[in-house]
């Protein structure tokens, strides 16, 4: 019995430890946040992990703004510095995250995550903290609005899944004419998951049926198994709420198993190296939702200004990651103060705002982004702006 | 499933996908088989490879076999160094810390890949004719004969490689008895690094096949691949190098079963499950011998 | 009369140690001189304690070659969550449902695959834990593969004595029978079969009580979270708590204890440079085991023996 608490002793002496560094740590950053006339914003995206693609395209893109926004005099008369902070693709260290830039870097804004579950993880600290916080790509309905409540802090720059299905199907429906749809599903993306449903759900509306559904898993290279069972089911139309990485591969083994049938996406499919991983022959009959179209001069200038920088293609991460960081520019200046409340009310009163992605004016019941989507129709390895549908 | 072509149709898929698994599982059960070491960063040797080849066909712009060949050599001296480096100080140490180094190496490989090429996918040119067969309305193109014939290629290649040449017979030896082996004047050090050179060489392969059969690549593309190459090693009996060919095969034609009968969602737990059955039932595998432990 | 041999001079210490310990950092937080990020990093090394300490029970110190633990972790994390948040239940009941069904779930897992030794078993755990977490991605009540609200129900005054009495716990365990049994079974698995030990039974103990504990953190972690996801626990999380019991050496209990700590913090302070945070890692691992394989303590413990005095001393 001598050693009956050398396991408490040790946890005591090493956590005394870490509580040696808590306080020094502390005592040393109380200088930081007025460093050298900068205006921190912090940025909590999915850096490393999973979905690394995912917010490594928007912080180029953030940089780019940020980077623009300084040459033209930055904000509130000061340059403009990000603060990234790395999730892991994780939600519990996206909490982390977003603890760190909030309440060690003194951000006076953050932007993130990309996933709405990462986002979900990080708001709860932004709200007990009173800062705003702007997530890029966070489609899921509760990010902003949870039990009838909207969420006070946080804002989205990106379409909420339910407008977006509804587009779609609305289009399967009354433009294609079609009655008969099959689902292919991201099985562990909220924001595939909430496009389904929602097209779905107003498919069937408009008298349309639903003939088969199945889920993939992102990552997934070899679709054949699920195509083939969609195939059986012999519908007019597939609809693939997927990312351009999956999609590409799904159309182009789609069509060699021999489905002519038109395929439908969201904004996910919104990058030109989906024209690398399926022939423009294979694309052909196929349509998408977006912001806008990709020849629009706005969308133009942002293309060739980020391939300038990277020399890569922006794909809808890298957009709206853009869109999100120049939103809470706007804001800050429209506030014109760094307090988290001015911020907010700034955000919640934005209108008319010229994104990349068309006017945004932001919703202050939802705290969502209304913004007009259009259809946009793959021709010939091109995308061809069909129609443009306004939010109701 | 409708119907029986419906069903030939989905082995045949299966078939596709089990040789990508098979030609990933080559490496990585010889490794095993030599060294004892499950080789964790073999899948990311893979993605390397994979790289390689991209920048072989892309930059240089070679044509596929200068391209794979450029692809091998690079991954057999990445190869030669991991064990050089990281494992050979470790032949003797326990064998969780062995494994440990190899997360280590597997990791260092991921990260590292994407702090020198970016987190982003790049895109595969098409290499093979996108040509279409069609047999009683079976579907299937010209890249499946490729990796289904490569995949059997390589296995007997390495099956008499092991079997019946000089340093076949060396590697053997020293996976039986190292110190014996090193006793009757062989060579272990050089032994083993050919094992790692051939291992790594034939990841690459694997993973320039993968990038062209499957278009894209990233920095993480080696990771599923490599885990369930390494469920089809063991399927087939870690070490036995014709088992991880049959495992692959076995793993490809019950995960496209599996999602043929609509329960893709649960694919991936169907061959975890197979894994730890055949473990519990017969651990040496399909094609493994049982041998006692002796005390 | 157990009390009074409890209470020497040596244990008296520790329990003063831990209480001021507790009273330090419990005083910064409460006066909020502590930043809110060193506070939750301190409940992320609790909840690592808990884990890691729980996987060296069954690899450092049964010898079983187990690298599935966040399977448990995730069982303990979903449970207990629910436990918070469908039934509003208490955060004790939260915690216990979650270790305890953990704990069935290692047993029953636990009973065949145990049989199996050395990598054959590692693999095996390796699949386990795939399983569990392709389960929770296919159950829509648990949220599915998008994951599932929790919100925080606790503070750094519950992690750190469910820490403390876990430690207890699994520190009493290995210095009993029972632990040295187990001991036995990881020395020499037929030896010990021929001395007259039920190594089955002392192998499925031990597996279930690390799966207990593993389940409890996994409460803890899920409690202080605001949101949980099944990819969380995938294979690279069993892999970073098996780093951190390699890392503090194999069978030593406080060996594991800083190798959490180690991790944690470092996980924390490279979070700046995220590019290359998992590259410095990776690289940290290596060189730790080519230079000492056996981890920081080797199979040693930090103790306070030395305070005793010499006729005291006990053999460790």
């Amino acid at each position: 019995m001598k050693k009956f608490f050398v396991m408490a002793t040790a946890a005591v002496l090493s956590l005394s430890l870490l509580a040696g560094c808590g306080t020094t740590g502390a005592t040393s950053n109380g200088g930081g946040s007025s460093a050298g006339g900068n205006l921190k914003i912090g940025a909590d995206l999915e850096l490393t992990g999973g979905v690394a693609m995912f917010g490594t395209a928007a912080q180029k893109a953030i940089d780019l703004a940020v980077e623009q926004q300084n040459a033209n005099g930055g904000l509130l008369g000061k340059q403009i510095k990000m603060d990234y902070a790395d999730n892991k693709s994780d939600p519990g260290e996206s909490t982390n995250a977003a603890t760190k830039l909030i309440t060690q870097d003194s951000v006076v804004a953050v932007i993130g995550a990309m996933t709405s579950g990462n986002t979900l993880a990080a708001s709860q600290v932004a709200i007990d903290n009173k800062v705003p916080l702007i997530s890029p790509t966070g489609t899921a309905d509760k990010v902003t609005v949870e039990n009838g409540q909207v969420k006070p802090y946080i804002f989205r720059a990106c379409f909420i899944d339910p407008f977006q299905g509804q587009v779609a199907a609305q289009f399967a429906a009354n433009t294609l004419k079609v009655q008969k749809a099959a689902i292919f599903i991201d099985q562990k993306s909220d924001y595939s998951i909430g496009l389904a449903n929602a097209f779905s759900t107003n498919f069937k509306s408009a008298n349309g049926q639903i003939v088969s559904q199945e889920k993939y898993v992102a990552g997934d290279k070899d679709f054949r198994p699920q195509l083939a069972r969609i195939k059986s089911s012999n519908p007019d139309v597939v609809f693939v709420p997927g990312y351009y990485g999956e999609v590409g591969p799904i159309v182009k083994q789609a069509r060699e198993m021999g489905m002519n049938q038109a395929f439908i996406g969201g904004d996910g499919w919104g990058s030109p190296e989906l024209f690398n991983l399926a022939s423009a022959d294979q694309l052909n009959n196929c349509y998408y939702v977006n912001h806008v179209a990709i020849d629009d001069p706005s969308m133009a200038d942002f293309v060739k200004a980020f391939k300038a920088k990277y020399n890569q293609d922006p794909d809808s991460f890298a957009a709206l990651g853009y869109d999100a960081a120049r939103l809470m520019f706007q804001a800050i200046k429209d506030a014109n103060s760094t307090n988290g409340d001015k911020i907010r009310t700034a955000l919640e009163n934005l209108k008319g705002f010229k994104g990349l992605n068309g006017d945004i004016t932001m919703d202050p019941k939802t705290h969502n982004p209304i913004k007009d989507a259009v259809i946009i129709k793959i021709e010939n390895g091109k995308n061809v702006f069909m129609t443009k549908v306004s939010p109701k | 499933m409708h119907s029986i072509t419906e069903l030939l149709q989905q082995l045949v898929y299966g078939l596709s996908l089990g040789s990508i698994y098979a030609l990933i599982a080559l490496g990585y059960t010889m490794v095993y088989g030599i060294v004892k070491l499950i080789n964790f960063a073999h899948g990311d040797v893979m993605m390397v490879g994979a790289y390689m080849g991209w920048i072989a066909i892309t930059v240089f712009h070679f044509p596929f076999f200068p391209a794979i060949l450029f692809a091998m050599i690079v991954a057999a001296i990445a190869g030669i160094i991991i064990e050089r480096t990281a494992y050979k100080p470790l032949r003797n140490a326990t064998r969780i810390a062995a494994l440990i180094t190899a997360i280590g190496v597997s990791l260092f490989l991921e990260y590292g890949g994407m702090l020198v090429v970016g987190a982003q996918m790049r895109t595969y040119p098409n290499v093979f004719p996108e040509t279409m067969y069609n047999i009683g309305g079976i579907i299937f193109k010209f890249g499946d004969i490729v990796m289904l014939v490569t995949a059997l290629v390589l296995m007997l290649l390495l099956h008499f490689t092991v079997q019946y040449t000089k340093i076949g017979k060396a590697m053997r030896a020293s996976s039986f008895d190292m110190e014996a082996a090193l006793l009757m004047g062989v060579n272990v050090n050089t032994t083993i690094s050919a094992t790692f050179a051939i291992g790594s060489a034939l990841a690459a392969a694997a993973g320039v096949l993968y990038g062209i059969y499957f278009n894209s690549i990233d920095p993480l593309m080696g990771i599923t691949p490599g885990l369930k190459a390494f469920v089809a090693a063991v399927l087939g009996g870690i070490g036995i190098i014709p088992g991880a060919m049959v495992g692959g095969l076995v793993l490809g034609i019950t995960e496209s079963l599996v999602s043929g009968f609509g329960a893709s969602t649960w694919r991936d737990a169907v061959a975890f499950l197979i894994l730890i059955l055949v473990l519990i039932i017969k651990p040496s595998g399909l094609f493994g011998k049982n041998l006692r432990e002796k005390v | 009369m157990k009390r009074v041999s409890i209470l020497n001079r040596k244990n008296a210490l520790t329990l003063f140690l831990v209480i001021v310990m507790y009273a330090v950092i419990q005083g910064l937080i409460v006066t909020d001189i502590l930043p809110p990020l060193y506070t939750s990093t301190l409940i992320q090394v609790c909840v690592y304690v808990i884990l890691a300490a729980s996987l060296n029970l069954i690899n450092g110190i049964t010898g079983q070659f187990s690298i599935g633990h966040a399977g448990f972790m995730a069982i303990g994390a979903y449970l207990a969550g629910i436990v918070s948040v469908k039934f509003h239940g208490p955060l004790f009941l939260s915690l216990l449902v979650g270790g305890i069904v953990a704990a069935v779930a290692g047993f029953i897992v636990g009973l065949p695959t145990l049989r199996l030794r050395g990598d054959y078993l590692a693999i095996a755990t390796l699949g386990l834990g795939q399983i569990v977490m392709i389960i929770f991605q296919n159950i829509d009540y648990f949220g599915g593969a998008a994951g599932m609200q929790v919100g925080r129900h606790i503070n750094w005054s519950w992690a750190f004595w469910v820490t403390i009495i876990s430690l207890v716990v699994i520190h009493n365990f290995v210095n009993s029978t029972h632990g040295r049994a187990c001991i036995s079974v990881r020395e020499n698995e037929i030896a010990a079969e021929a001395m007259g030990v039920n190594t089955t039974k002392y192998k499925v103990l031990a597996f279930t009580l690390g799966a207990f504990f593993a389940g409890v953190a996994g409460g803890i972690y899920s409690n202080y979270m605001y949101f949980i996801q099944p990819t969380t626990f995938n294979f690279l999380t069993s892999f970073n708590i098996l780093v951190m019991v390699v890392l503090g050496g194999l069978g030593s209990m406080t060996g594991s204890i800083l190798g959490a700590l180690i991790m944690t913090v470092l996980n924390v302070a490279l979070s700046g440079i995220p590019s290359l945070r998992m590259v410095i890692t990776a690289l940290l691992l290596i060189i730790m085991m080519l230079f000492r394989p056996s981890g920081l303590m080797g199979t040693k413990e930090f103790n306070l023996n030395f305070l005793e005095k010499k006729g005291e001393r006990n053999v460790a």
